[in-house]
């Protein structure tokens, strides 16, 4: 493929989403939602089309670039396609194409107000996802970033009610504070280095001054990032948008939002910090212990929670967390598993996600406490909940198993023992939330009466819509887990991400 | 003909808005309509050349017009630079719609309301356009008495709360201008001249005596009434608040912006910024201009007009230029031109939304905005656009003069400034998504509904009733507007413009920069 056409792949990835969103909005429900939902899908189809495109040309190491304009004095908005981009942007990409099939079937299954708005936000932060993927400089990143921001907040406050805008205030709260900071962070690198762009390894160099000042300067700008990723004591914000339709938990919290939170920490720390500044500074020490703490509270957090999203909620938090530490740990390997743990987790926490919205638009059902035999109805949701439970607790064979594993591999280069365990405690805990919800639905006695009179022949399914794509997501963890590189070759990516920041193989 | 007009540019762009105002009550005598289309006629006239000018001086760089032929600085000078190149576009553009969105509100209207207004507003956009032209410090206070005439008349008609904030702005005003006027004849005093090119090159030795010094405390206070810099402001929330609707947007986007920008030519056009005599004044100027920003936008957030809200966020907003003055450097300065620029877009964006919500339901109070999107959605898609523009969302203008300012900050180790900046645009977020809340998803239906919403929709309906006279007289209003788009099109012309300017502003931000480079990097 030639240069012109890889950088061309590059922006209509980034621009599909956007005029999407422009049409969604103006065809709304004029002519005919079917229409509407048509424009969604298309961009869904073609915006994956653009991103695996890719792949090849950046898999043998060919880095896709474009520069658009220049956006400020000396400044350009550019992007750029390397191997942790590429990462996340396939997952996004792959994962929206799932998505927008099950969010039709759920809002209209659950008969849902202001679709219009809903899938044109909805294509907006995809918009913003992939602005933040293929951002080639620090600039740039934080346009899409904020871009992405303001895009949930319409989905956030989706219903409208006295809840709803109490999140979506929380969530603004937390999430345009941290921007600003990483904001003042960013004018202050720029004034200092003269450069915004990315490099593998950081490009961060404040000459003479002292290690508090890039301290202070470091967790200024990751708060961002950690506030989307949900790192304690930041993370208050994400149960609480778990008002929100269920889809959009799947996709955006569990994928989109909160892996640009754990990619911008990426981004910070092995491209602009990098990984010898942030050892001097103690930066990385900071946020890893954070974040080992947060695996863990977390984790007891959730086991606590009887409402089914929220016990979600709280495991999204402990699994960003995991990605959070390996990529502080500073070493290779915890860095691969960091980067192909987001693949890992967006695949098992978006059917986990899909599972209960499933059982919430067909059972009515929120609480686990009233799920008592609801396998008897919903043997096949309840199933693939279970599968993908087993995958983030990280069963071997689900994608979940080597992703931890090479993290733990990663603390074992940091020589910090003290994570592995962390990590092997917090996948117990993760046993301990998940597995009960699994063994209430397929209790043999005390089912509740309403799931009586279901049985073999006689089931009462989530509908098609929503139960194909969140199968055709468990299936591609299951994939996953068999071969690594399956598909967009996530693993490979992975190791050339680290190997490009560390110099050198694992 | 055209070798002429190439010639006479300047003037010219000064001159047809003031012809205009002119022409509009003979022409009013035998049509009204014919009236009002002469302004507009004359106002888009500048605008199409002021874009010319501003187009030949990029070219060809600084132009001087000489009146009269006499040479300055015996005689009256127009200087031009990209700089004030820039902002005549600005002015003239804002001051061209402006004509063309107050359309709706006098169909129907008495000869005299009708010419009365045109005249006026032309008048004002004639005082602005000579602000910026003029290279002349006694021209300028001629013109500056122009605009805060003009300027009192406008709020005035505003009804009965805008007589009594118009001349609330009158008392103050005029001392503010008086200040002024008593500065230059300090300073005409110790360097015998009036040319501002000439005074630069003359007051050098003089910076330091006493009468300088006060003459720059006069300018400062002078020139901070004019663009109510905190805590000089008093007279403005009520005065925007009550202007006319029509005229609102104008006053508020660029009246205020014009003697801020006097003010940077002053001190670093006139006098030399970088002497520690100067540098003091810009350190009370920072220091009032960050308060400012934080007590605008603390005031705003308690506000229930929407009109009063987006006044006092122009106090913080105004700050944010008095910032870029203070911080000084490059980007500093450069900050201060572009937010000139970004806010006067903005504030004129959601005051033409704010005067068509009005328009169409009579209404300002934002708890009664509720739903109103579906009525108005491309009224709310601009106040949207505007508002995370202010808010500093990227890629949008609001973003980039932030990030000008804070890099002029940070490049001058004033660090408390990126602070500032950063608390006052969480602050615009408050209450902007405030806003968003209570046009989205307040249940409150702004044309009537049921329960308490119905109730205390009543009841402030009565209490608007007797606040407000002017909407008694808006006949659109009281009928209830029944067109086919939801507001008339002259207003979404104006609304649509300004919500594109925003977005073209931001995005296109490099391009300004390169333009207005060569006058700023001439003083730093």
């Amino acid at each position: 493929m030639s240069e012109t056409m890889l950088s061309g792949l590059l922006l209509s990835a980034v621009l599909i989403p956007a005029a999407a969103g422009i049409i969604i909005l103006a065809v709304g429900n004029h002519v005919h939602r079917n229409v509407r939902e048509a424009v969604t899908l298309l961009a869904a189809f073609a915006m994956a089309t653009c991103v695996f495109s890719l792949v090849p040309a950046v898999l043998v190491g060919r880095e896709a670039s474009l520069t658009v304009m220049e956006i400020a004095d000396g400044l350009t908005l550019s992007f750029k396609a390397d191997s942790a981009g590429m990462i996340f942007a396939c997952i996004a990409s792959s994962l929206w194409v799932i998505t927008s099939f099950y969010s039709i079937g759920y809002m209209r299954g659950h008969g849902e107000k202001n679709q219009t708005g809903y899938f044109a936000a909805f294509a907006g932060c995809l918009c913003g996802a992939m602005g933040v993927c293929f951002a080639a400089d620090l600039l740039t990143f934080f346009i899409f970033y904020e871009i992405l921001t303001v895009s949930t907040y319409p989905l956030v406050v989706h219903y409208r009610d006295s809840k709803g805008k109490y999140s979506g205030r929380k969530y603004l709260i937390y999430t345009l504070v941290s921007g600003q900071l990483f904001f003042a962070g960013m004018v202050y690198v720029y004034a200092t280095c003269g450069t915004l762009a990315f490099t593998p390894g950081g490009f961060v160099d404040f000459a003479g001054s002292d290690k508090m000042l890039t301290l202070g300067i470091f967790l200024l700008m990751v708060s961002a990032g950690a506030v989307k990723a949900g790192v304690m004591p930041l993370h208050s914000w994400l149960p609480a948008a778990m008002v929100a339709p269920t889809p959009v938990s799947a996709l955006l919290h569990a994928v989109a939002v909160v892996k640009a939170g754990a990619f911008c920490v990426i981004r910070l720390v092995c491209y602009t910090f990098g990984p010898e500044v942030l050892r001097e500074c103690m930066g990385a020490e900071v946020l890893l212990w954070l974040a080992g703490v947060t695996v863990i509270l977390s984790s007891l957090i959730a086991i606590q929670k009887t409402n089914l999203k929220a016990r979600l909620a709280f495991s999204t938090v402990g699994q960003l967390s995991y990605i959070v530490m390996g990529v502080c740990l500073l070493t290779p390997a915890g860095m691969t598993g960091a980067m192909y743990h987001m693949v890992a987790h967006a695949f098992l926490k978006i059917t986990l996600f899909m599972c209960a919205g499933a059982i919430f638009v067909t059972a009515h059902k929120a609480d686990i406490t009233e799920m008592r035999g609801i396998g008897r109805r919903m043997p096949v949701t309840m199933a693939a909940f279970t599968a993908a439970s087993l995958g983030i607790a990280g069963l071997p064979f689900l994608p979940g198993f080597l992703s931890k594993m090479t993290i733990m591999e990663g603390a074992r280069q940091a020589g910090q023992p003290v994570f592995v365990l962390i990590l092997v405690a917090s996948a117990l805990l993760s046993l301990a939330y998940l597995i009960p919800v699994s063994y209430i639905a397929f209790a043999g006695t005390k089912v509740r009466e309403e799931y009586l009179a279901y049985g073999p022949g006689n089931r009462g399914e989530a509908s098609k819509l929503m139960l194909i794509p969140l199968l055709a997501a468990l299936a591609l963890a299951f994939v996953m887990g068999f071969f690594p590189d399956f598909g967009a070759h996530f693993y490979t990516f992975a190791k050339a991400a680290a190997s490009s920041v560390y110099g050198g193989g694992i | 003909m055209s070798n002429m007009i190439i010639s006479n540019l300047p003037v010219l762009v000064v001159l047809l808005p003031l012809a205009g105002a002119l022409f509009c009550p003979v022409i009013s005598y035998f049509s009204r309509r014919a009236g009002r289309l002469t302004v507009i006629a004359f106002a888009g006239t500048s605008f199409v050349l002021s874009v010319v000018q501003l187009l030949r001086i990029t070219d060809v760089g600084k132009i001087s017009y000489h009146f009269g032929g006499w040479e300055p600085p015996f005689g009256i000078e127009f200087s031009l630079d990209s700089l004030s190149a820039v902002l005549l576009v600005l002015i003239s553009g804002t001051g061209f719609v402006s004509t063309i969105y107050s359309l709706p509100f006098f169909r129907g209207k008495s000869r005299f309301r009708s010419f009365g207004y045109y005249s006026v507003l032309s008048l004002l956009i004639c005082g602005l356009l000579g602000m910026t032209s003029t290279g002349d410090v006694f021209n300028l206070y001629v013109f500056l008495e122009i605009t805060s005439l003009s300027g009192y008349a406008l709020i005035a008609m505003g009804g009965d709360k805008g007589v009594l904030s118009s001349f609330r702005y009158l008392m103050i005003g005029t001392i503010g201008a008086s200040f002024y006027l008593l500065g230059i004849a300090f300073i005409y005093g110790e360097t015998g001249t009036l040319n501002m090119y000439d005074m630069s090159g003359l007051v050098g030795p003089v910076l330091s005596s006493g009468t300088t010094m006060v003459a720059m405390a006069f300018f400062v206070v002078g020139f901070g009434i004019k663009m109510a810099l905190f805590p000089l402001h008093g007279w403005q929330p009520a005065a925007y608040t009550n202007a006319h609707p029509g005229a609102a947007p104008l006053i508020a986007g660029v009246m205020g912006k014009v003697p801020a920008y006097a003010m940077l030519r002053f001190f670093f056009y006139v006098f030399n910024a970088n002497t520690q005599y100067v540098e003091r004044f810009l350190v009370v100027v920072g220091i009032m201009s960050a308060l400012g920003m934080i007590y605008g936008s603390l005031k705003a957030i308690r506000q229930t007009d929407f009109r009063s809200m987006l006044a006092y966020s122009s106090i913080a907003q105004i700050g944010y230029v008095g910032l870029g003055i203070a911080i000084t450097g490059y980007y500093g300065l450069m900050g201060a031109v572009i937010h000139i620029i970004g806010h006067s877009m903005m504030k004129s964006c959601l005051f033409f939304c704010s005067g068509a919500i009005r328009y169409r339901y009579g209404e300002t109070a934002m708890e009664r905005f509720g739903q109103i999107y579906r009525k108005m959605p491309v009224t709310c898609a601009a106040i949207v656009i505007a508002a995370l523009s202010m808010v500093g969302v990227p890629p949008l203008a609001g973003f980039f003069s932030k990030w000008y300012l804070a890099l002029g900050a940070a490049n001058m180790g004033e660090y408390i400034f990126i602070f500032v900046l950063v608390i006052s645009s969480l602050l615009n977020a408050v209450y902007f998504f405030r806003l968003f809340e209570n046009m989205f998803m307040n249940k409150n239906v702004a044309d009537g509904s049921k329960g308490i919403g119905a109730y205390l929709a009543v009841k402030a309906e009565k209490k608007a009733e007797r606040d407000s006279v002017p909407f008694k007289e808006m006949a659109a209003t009281k009928e209830g507007y029944k067109g086919r788009l939801e507001i008339p099109p002259a207003m979404l012309f104006a609304v649509i413009v300004s919500a594109l300017g925003i977005i073209l502003a931001g995005l296109f931000n490099a391009q300004l920069v390169e333009i207005l480079g060569p006058a700023i990097r001439e003083v730093v």
